[in-house]
């Protein structure tokens, strides 16, 4: 285990210690031999690996898609960079058309990792899509979003060592986040949420940046007695439904915090799938703290008024923790 | 560049000459079958018939390795027959019965079998070519011999990720082909009338790779053009686009009312380019074939596509209970 990794960091120890076990892993995109990806990701891999291994490849997303999906399906286990996620638009006919039914359809395994750089940040609106709505209501497809060194590098071991195609979403803001990370043999599941914060009160649910905001405000309750039980999914798909229905038995409150516009993303879907699982343990509605159904603009101050920010989630927290049997319409 | 039909029989050994014609005797049989079948609702949505594109299919089969591998298109039982799966495996498919190469999952546009080589027919214009390219690089990634042949059709030619696929191919020297079957049509287009500059083999070209037109009706000259580009492929070359004239005898897909051609225009292919009239008088000639081996290939392929007919006919359907199942590894164990 090492100590002092971060998040960016951590992707690339967990990259080349998966490389050196493993001649048949090789990574391909654009600017990735020399600059180590718009994001340092990769960086030093290529000269340690050589050009076979960490490949340059021109600006076409659909073809490097693609050549991902054939080369995983030819005893090899590619992973294709992004860069940015939102340049998936350009090859989504090879990720949900072809990688994601392959298996389904001719029992071949896919073992893909699409990993990019996700998350609202700078950059504008075509830069900050939240494509793990998208994705994750792909059957056959999974989706993993970390929010801290560890799970970067352990969901990536776990993708590498997997069958199936892992859509791989690193959040633009933690890029220099800091923390430890695992050795070379510590794995985290895909699928599997993990409690960032044991509390009793109100249970909150996140994934990412989100994590961070979440952590912040359950924090900040504290001091005011509300104890809140933050979950970092980790995963979106698969969903460990089994972790959060856990929490909800146990805290009957509950808010989904989630930076993906409200309608049918994330949250909607977890939502319903607390209606459908632990319903008779609520003890209100289900709230959720979301992105705007809008765009996303370049101006700052018009980036803020659409994302859940610490404060709304404190005043989400605070308003569950009080409330007592049904709101009614004045 | 042109490979023209050469009239006498190449250096090619007797047995296989005729197994090639066999192959598109019976890929004729299957799909004159098929079309009357979809034609009375026993194949659910349909088919895209290969009559009149037997030779591309064989000639492009017989032209590389059995370990080699093929990825085609929506039009693609030529294919799957030549390389080598059973006309039951194919109908049971086509019929969504459990039996079916792909046990109902798959169906027309989504044959496989890898064991075969035969890596997807595929329901999107272009996709067949990206998997082939892909499979090329795993390939590469893992220094085997193998050799991928990425099909498309005249339409998949304006389609821009094709190109994409080609041009990765051939900067990273891909052990590929790349395949255009022309048959001068997409549903109802006239390609010609779509296709900015109007060749394809000098659009393909312009990636920098060995690109020739081929005469698609003589599967002699399809089969000597891809074991050329498979020698290519396979000692390091690279890859090599393949433009393979030819003609659809039917309508895009079973029972289409054609209004884009003239009657004319098929007869004129009929009867002067078929390709199995044609090879079987150049085998006749030849000394390779007589008129009593000619009758009992076709009889052989009436009699396995009727047995095929039976098979699908009887076989079962899948467990409507496995609906859902092997989506993916990592889900369906969760509780839910
Ligand atoms: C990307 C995409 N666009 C449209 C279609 C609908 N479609 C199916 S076949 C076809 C025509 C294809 O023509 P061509 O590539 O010449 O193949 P052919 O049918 O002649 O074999 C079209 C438009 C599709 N399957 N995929
Ligand atoms: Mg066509």
């Amino acid at each position: 285990m090492s100590n002092d990794e971060t998040y960016s960091t951590a992707y690339r120890s967990g990259m080349r210690e998966e490389m050196e076990r493993d001649g048949t892993i090789f990574v391909l995109g654009t600017d990735l031999f020399d600059r180590g990806g718009h994001f340092s990701q990769v960086k030093g891999l290529g000269p340690e690996f050589g050009a076979d291994r960490i490949r340059d490849t021109p600006i076409s997303e659909a073809a490097m898609v693609a050549a991902g999906v054939g080369a995983a399906m030819n005893g090899t286990r590619p992973v294709v960079d992004l860069n940015f996620m939102d340049f998936a638009y350009g090859a989504m006919d090879e990720l949900i058309n072809q990688a994601a039914k392959i298996r389904y359809m001719w029992g071949r395994p896919v073992p893909l990792v699409v990993r990019a750089t996700a998350g609202v940040a700078q950059g504008g609106a075509q830069h900050n899509n939240s494509l793990q709505s998208t994705f994750m209501s792909t059957p056959g497809l999974s989706v993993v979003f970390p929010s801290r060194p560890w799970d970067v590098k352990g969901l990536l071991k776990s993708a590498l060592r997997g069958e199936d195609p892992v859509v791989f979403m690193m959040h633009k803001m933690l890029t220099g986040a800091r923390g430890p990370a695992g050795g070379p043999d510590e794995l985290v599941p895909i699928g599997s949420a993990r409690i960032a914060r044991p509390g009793r009160d109100v249970t909150l649910i996140s994934y990412g940046y989100g994590v961070t905001i979440a952590e912040k405000a359950a924090q900040s309750v504290a001091a005011q007695g509300i104890d809140t039980e933050v979950i970092d999914l980790r995963s979106l798909s698969p969903l460990d439904l089994n972790t959060i229905v856990t929490s909800v038995r146990k805290t009957g409150k509950v808010i989904v915090l989630d930076e993906a516009p409200i309608s049918a993303g994330p949250a909607a879907e977890i939502t319903a799938q607390i209606n459908d699982h632990a319903f008779w343990y609520l003890d209100q509605p289900v709230g959720r703290v979301c992105g705007a159904d809008s765009p996303i603009p370049h101006s700052p101050a018009l980036v803020d008024a659409l994302l859940p920010s610490e404060a709304g989630v404190v005043a989400a927290l605070q308003q569950i923790a009080a409330a007592t049997g049904p709101a009614l319409a004045s | 560049m042109t490979t023209s039909t050469a009239q006498p029989m190449p250096d090619v050994d007797p047995a296989a000459a005729r197994e090639w014609l066999a192959a598109m005797i019976l890929i004729r049989t299957f799909e004159e079958r098929g079309d009357e079948l979809a034609l009375r609702g026993k194949i659910p949505g349909g088919m895209h018939p290969a009559i009149g594109q037997e030779a591309a299919a064989v000639g492009i089969a017989r032209g590389l390795r059995g370990t080699d591998l093929v990825a085609g298109t929506h039009r693609a039982h030529h294919h799957a027959l030549a390389k080598g799966m059973t006309p039951s495996a194919v109908l049971a498919e086509l019929y969504g019965k459990a039996s079916g190469s792909n046990g109902g999952r798959g169906g027309s546009m989504h044959l496989a079998d890898f064991d075969l080589g035969l890596w997807g027919s595929n329901g999107v214009v272009g996709a067949g070519l990206g998997i082939a390219m892909g499979a090329a690089l795993g390939a590469k990634q893992r220094g085997t011999d193998q050799v991928a042949a990425g099909i498309f059709g005249d339409g998949g030619a304006n389609v821009g990720r094709v190109w994409e696929f080609t041009n990765l191919a051939a900067i990273w020297k891909l052990p590929l082909i790349v395949v255009c079957e022309n048959n001068l049509y997409a549903v109802e287009t006239q390609t010609s009338s779509v296709t900015g500059g109007a060749d394809i083999t000098r659009r393909a070209a312009g990636f920098g790779l060995p690109a020739f037109t081929v005469d698609g009706q003589d599967v002699v000259s399809v089969h000597q053009a891809v074991s050329e580009a498979a020698d290519r492929a396979r000692t390091g070359s690279g890859p090599t686009f393949l433009e393979i004239l030819t003609y659809r005898y039917k309508g895009h897909d079973s029972g289409q009312v054609i209004r884009y051609r003239t009657d004319d225009e098929v007869q004129r292919w009929r009867s002067s380019k078929d390709p199995i009239e044609n090879y079987a008088a150049r085998l006749i000639t030849a000394g390779l074939l007589d008129e009593a081996g000619l009758a009992a290939l076709t009889d052989t392929a009436r009699t396995t596509v009727d047995e095929a007919v039976t098979f699908a006919e009887e076989a079962p359907w899948p467990d409507p209970c496995t609906a859902a199942e092997n989506v993916s590894a990592y889900t369906g164990n969760e509780q839910r």
